[in-house]
């Protein structure tokens, strides 16, 4: 049997290798891909991001347990960062994950960013559509601890559940733009420390200032490690998940991204194609070396560039 | 950019001494390779499934418990039994030099015991990869 017929029979070795190709750019995982693509669209997909060791891979962990219990089946996708130096990557999210190696229903699978900027790695969108043709209900994605702005995350997920930990800055930090932004639910991991009702309030009065809308992201104290409140955290994100289901803004949400995915593919595409020609004859090094000497400037540089695939 | 290397670094056992599998685990990343890092108290089984699930070239274990003998070939069954032929098992730890040819001939394709430059795991790793 082929990688996609045991796909198709939920073998895990199978949905392993074609997430491997996918990293790898292999043309034939992209086939089948297209080929099955019509089976995606059942898993529900829940984006976990926040500051580096504020609890993601903890709090995923006992999310996947609480909807085991439930009988769901689970698919984990946890993103750590790549070195730009040496291309190599220490991946550490299953060490808070042990519990589940051993759980049919659970599929755990390390990525490294591989470059790609904004929390996640550009073979993320493929693994979620592999592990959505597996079989998932849900699927975690746990992005790179982040800072204020790597915000990809929420062109992929259903929901984003965004995890605070207490006393990180003051009030300012939570009416900034960018990744408080892109909460629909807020964990605040940790909770036992002193400084987590400030936190909640802060964010609170931050959700006070948005526009009027029939959804308001709610803020949850809960403790991973102790496993406290995180049936109730898991209940606000199936609200949400209901709240997306019922008012049909769930498809109103994936046409979005869709659009997103679709014209990133388009970027990539044309981006390949201008610059294999501009490096084939050398033009980049020579237009470099002529903006530099400041013969030429940059902006005619990139119509000279574009002007190769404009015949 | 090249395909890299996969290797999963796990330790077996009870021991929770762990500093030998976070520099082999440095280095591996300084060369290059996706080093899946599961931490201590792994059982052979939950290794096995973390490699399927990560479809990794290496396994590396390390051990400082002394029960190597028990422990490295039963993940090499355990792989064996899941089918899976093409992943390269390698041991470290503090391993006496008795045990060694035991350990290969039961699968274990490299042993490297303490003072091991990290050089030679990695020159190792690259020589002998599988897939």
């Amino acid at each position: 049997m082929n990688i996609e017929e045991r796909l198709l029979e939920g073998d895990k070795r199978a949905c392993a290798r074609l997430i491997s190709l996918l990293e790898n750019n292999d043309e034939q995982a992209v086939n089948i891909i297209k080929r099955q693509y019509h089976r995606t669209g059942n898993a529900y997909v829940i984006g976990v991001t926040g500051s580096p060791g504020s609890g993601k891979s903890t709090l995923t962990d006992r999310l996947t347990k609480e909807l085991r219990a439930q009988g769901k089946k689970i698919g984990i996708l946890a993103v750590d960062p790549t070195s730009p130096f040496s291309g190599g990557a220490i991946l550490g999210d299953r060490i808070r994950m042990s519990d589940l190696a051993l759980d049919k229903d659970v599929f755990i699978r390390s990525m490294g960013t591989r470059g790609y900027l904004g929390g996640i790695s550009k073979a993320t969108w493929g693994a979620v559509k592999a592990l959505d043709i597996y079989g998932c209900d849900y699927i975690f994605i746990e992005t790179v601890g982040v800072g204020q702005s790597e915000i990809d995350i929420v062109k992929m997920a259903d929901t984003v559940l965004m995890v605070m930990v207490p006393n990180m800055g003051d009030d300012i930090q939570a009416i900034k733009a960018g990744i408080m932004e892109i909460a629909d639910v807020f964990a605040i991991n940790k909770s036992d420390l002193d400084g987590a009702d400030k936190t909640k309030l802060e964010i609170e009065m931050n959700l006070d200032l948005n526009e009027k809308s029939d959804y308001r992201a709610p803020v949850e104290q809960v403790s991973a490690i102790k496993n406290e409140d995180i049936d109730v955290l898991l209940q606000k994100i199936m609200n949400h998940e209901n709240y997306l289901k019922e008012t049909g803004k769930l498809h109103e949400r994936r046409r979005r991204n869709l659009k997103v995915e679709i014209i990133q593919l388009v970027e990539e595409e044309l981006l390949k194609l201008i610059m294999d020609k501009a490096l084939e004859g050398d033009l980049l090094e020579e237009l470099s070396h002529e903006v530099e000497k400041r013969k030429q400037d940059p902006y005619t540089a990139k119509e000279k560039i574009i002007s190769l695939i404009r015949e | 950019m090249d395909k890299p290397i996969r290797v999963l670094v796990a330790k077996p056992g009870l021991d929770g001494h762990d500093r030998g599998a976070k520099v082999i685990a440095r280095a591996l990343r300084d060369a290059g390779m996706e080093v899946i890092y599961t931490g201590l108290r792994q059982t052979p089984e939950q290794i096995v499934a973390a490699a399927v699930q990560e479809d990794v070239d290496v396994v590396a274990m390390s051990i400082l418990s002394g029960a190597h003998n028990h422990l490295f070939p039963k993940v090499v069954r355990l792989l064996k039994e899941e089918g899976i032929e093409d992943v390269l098992v390698l041991g470290g730890g503090v391993i006496p030099e008795d045990d060694i040819p035991g350990l290969k001939e039961a699968g274990v394709e490299g042993i490297f015991t303490p003072g091991t430059p990290t050089k030679e795991v990695i020159e190792f790793i690259k020589g002998n990869v599988k897939k």
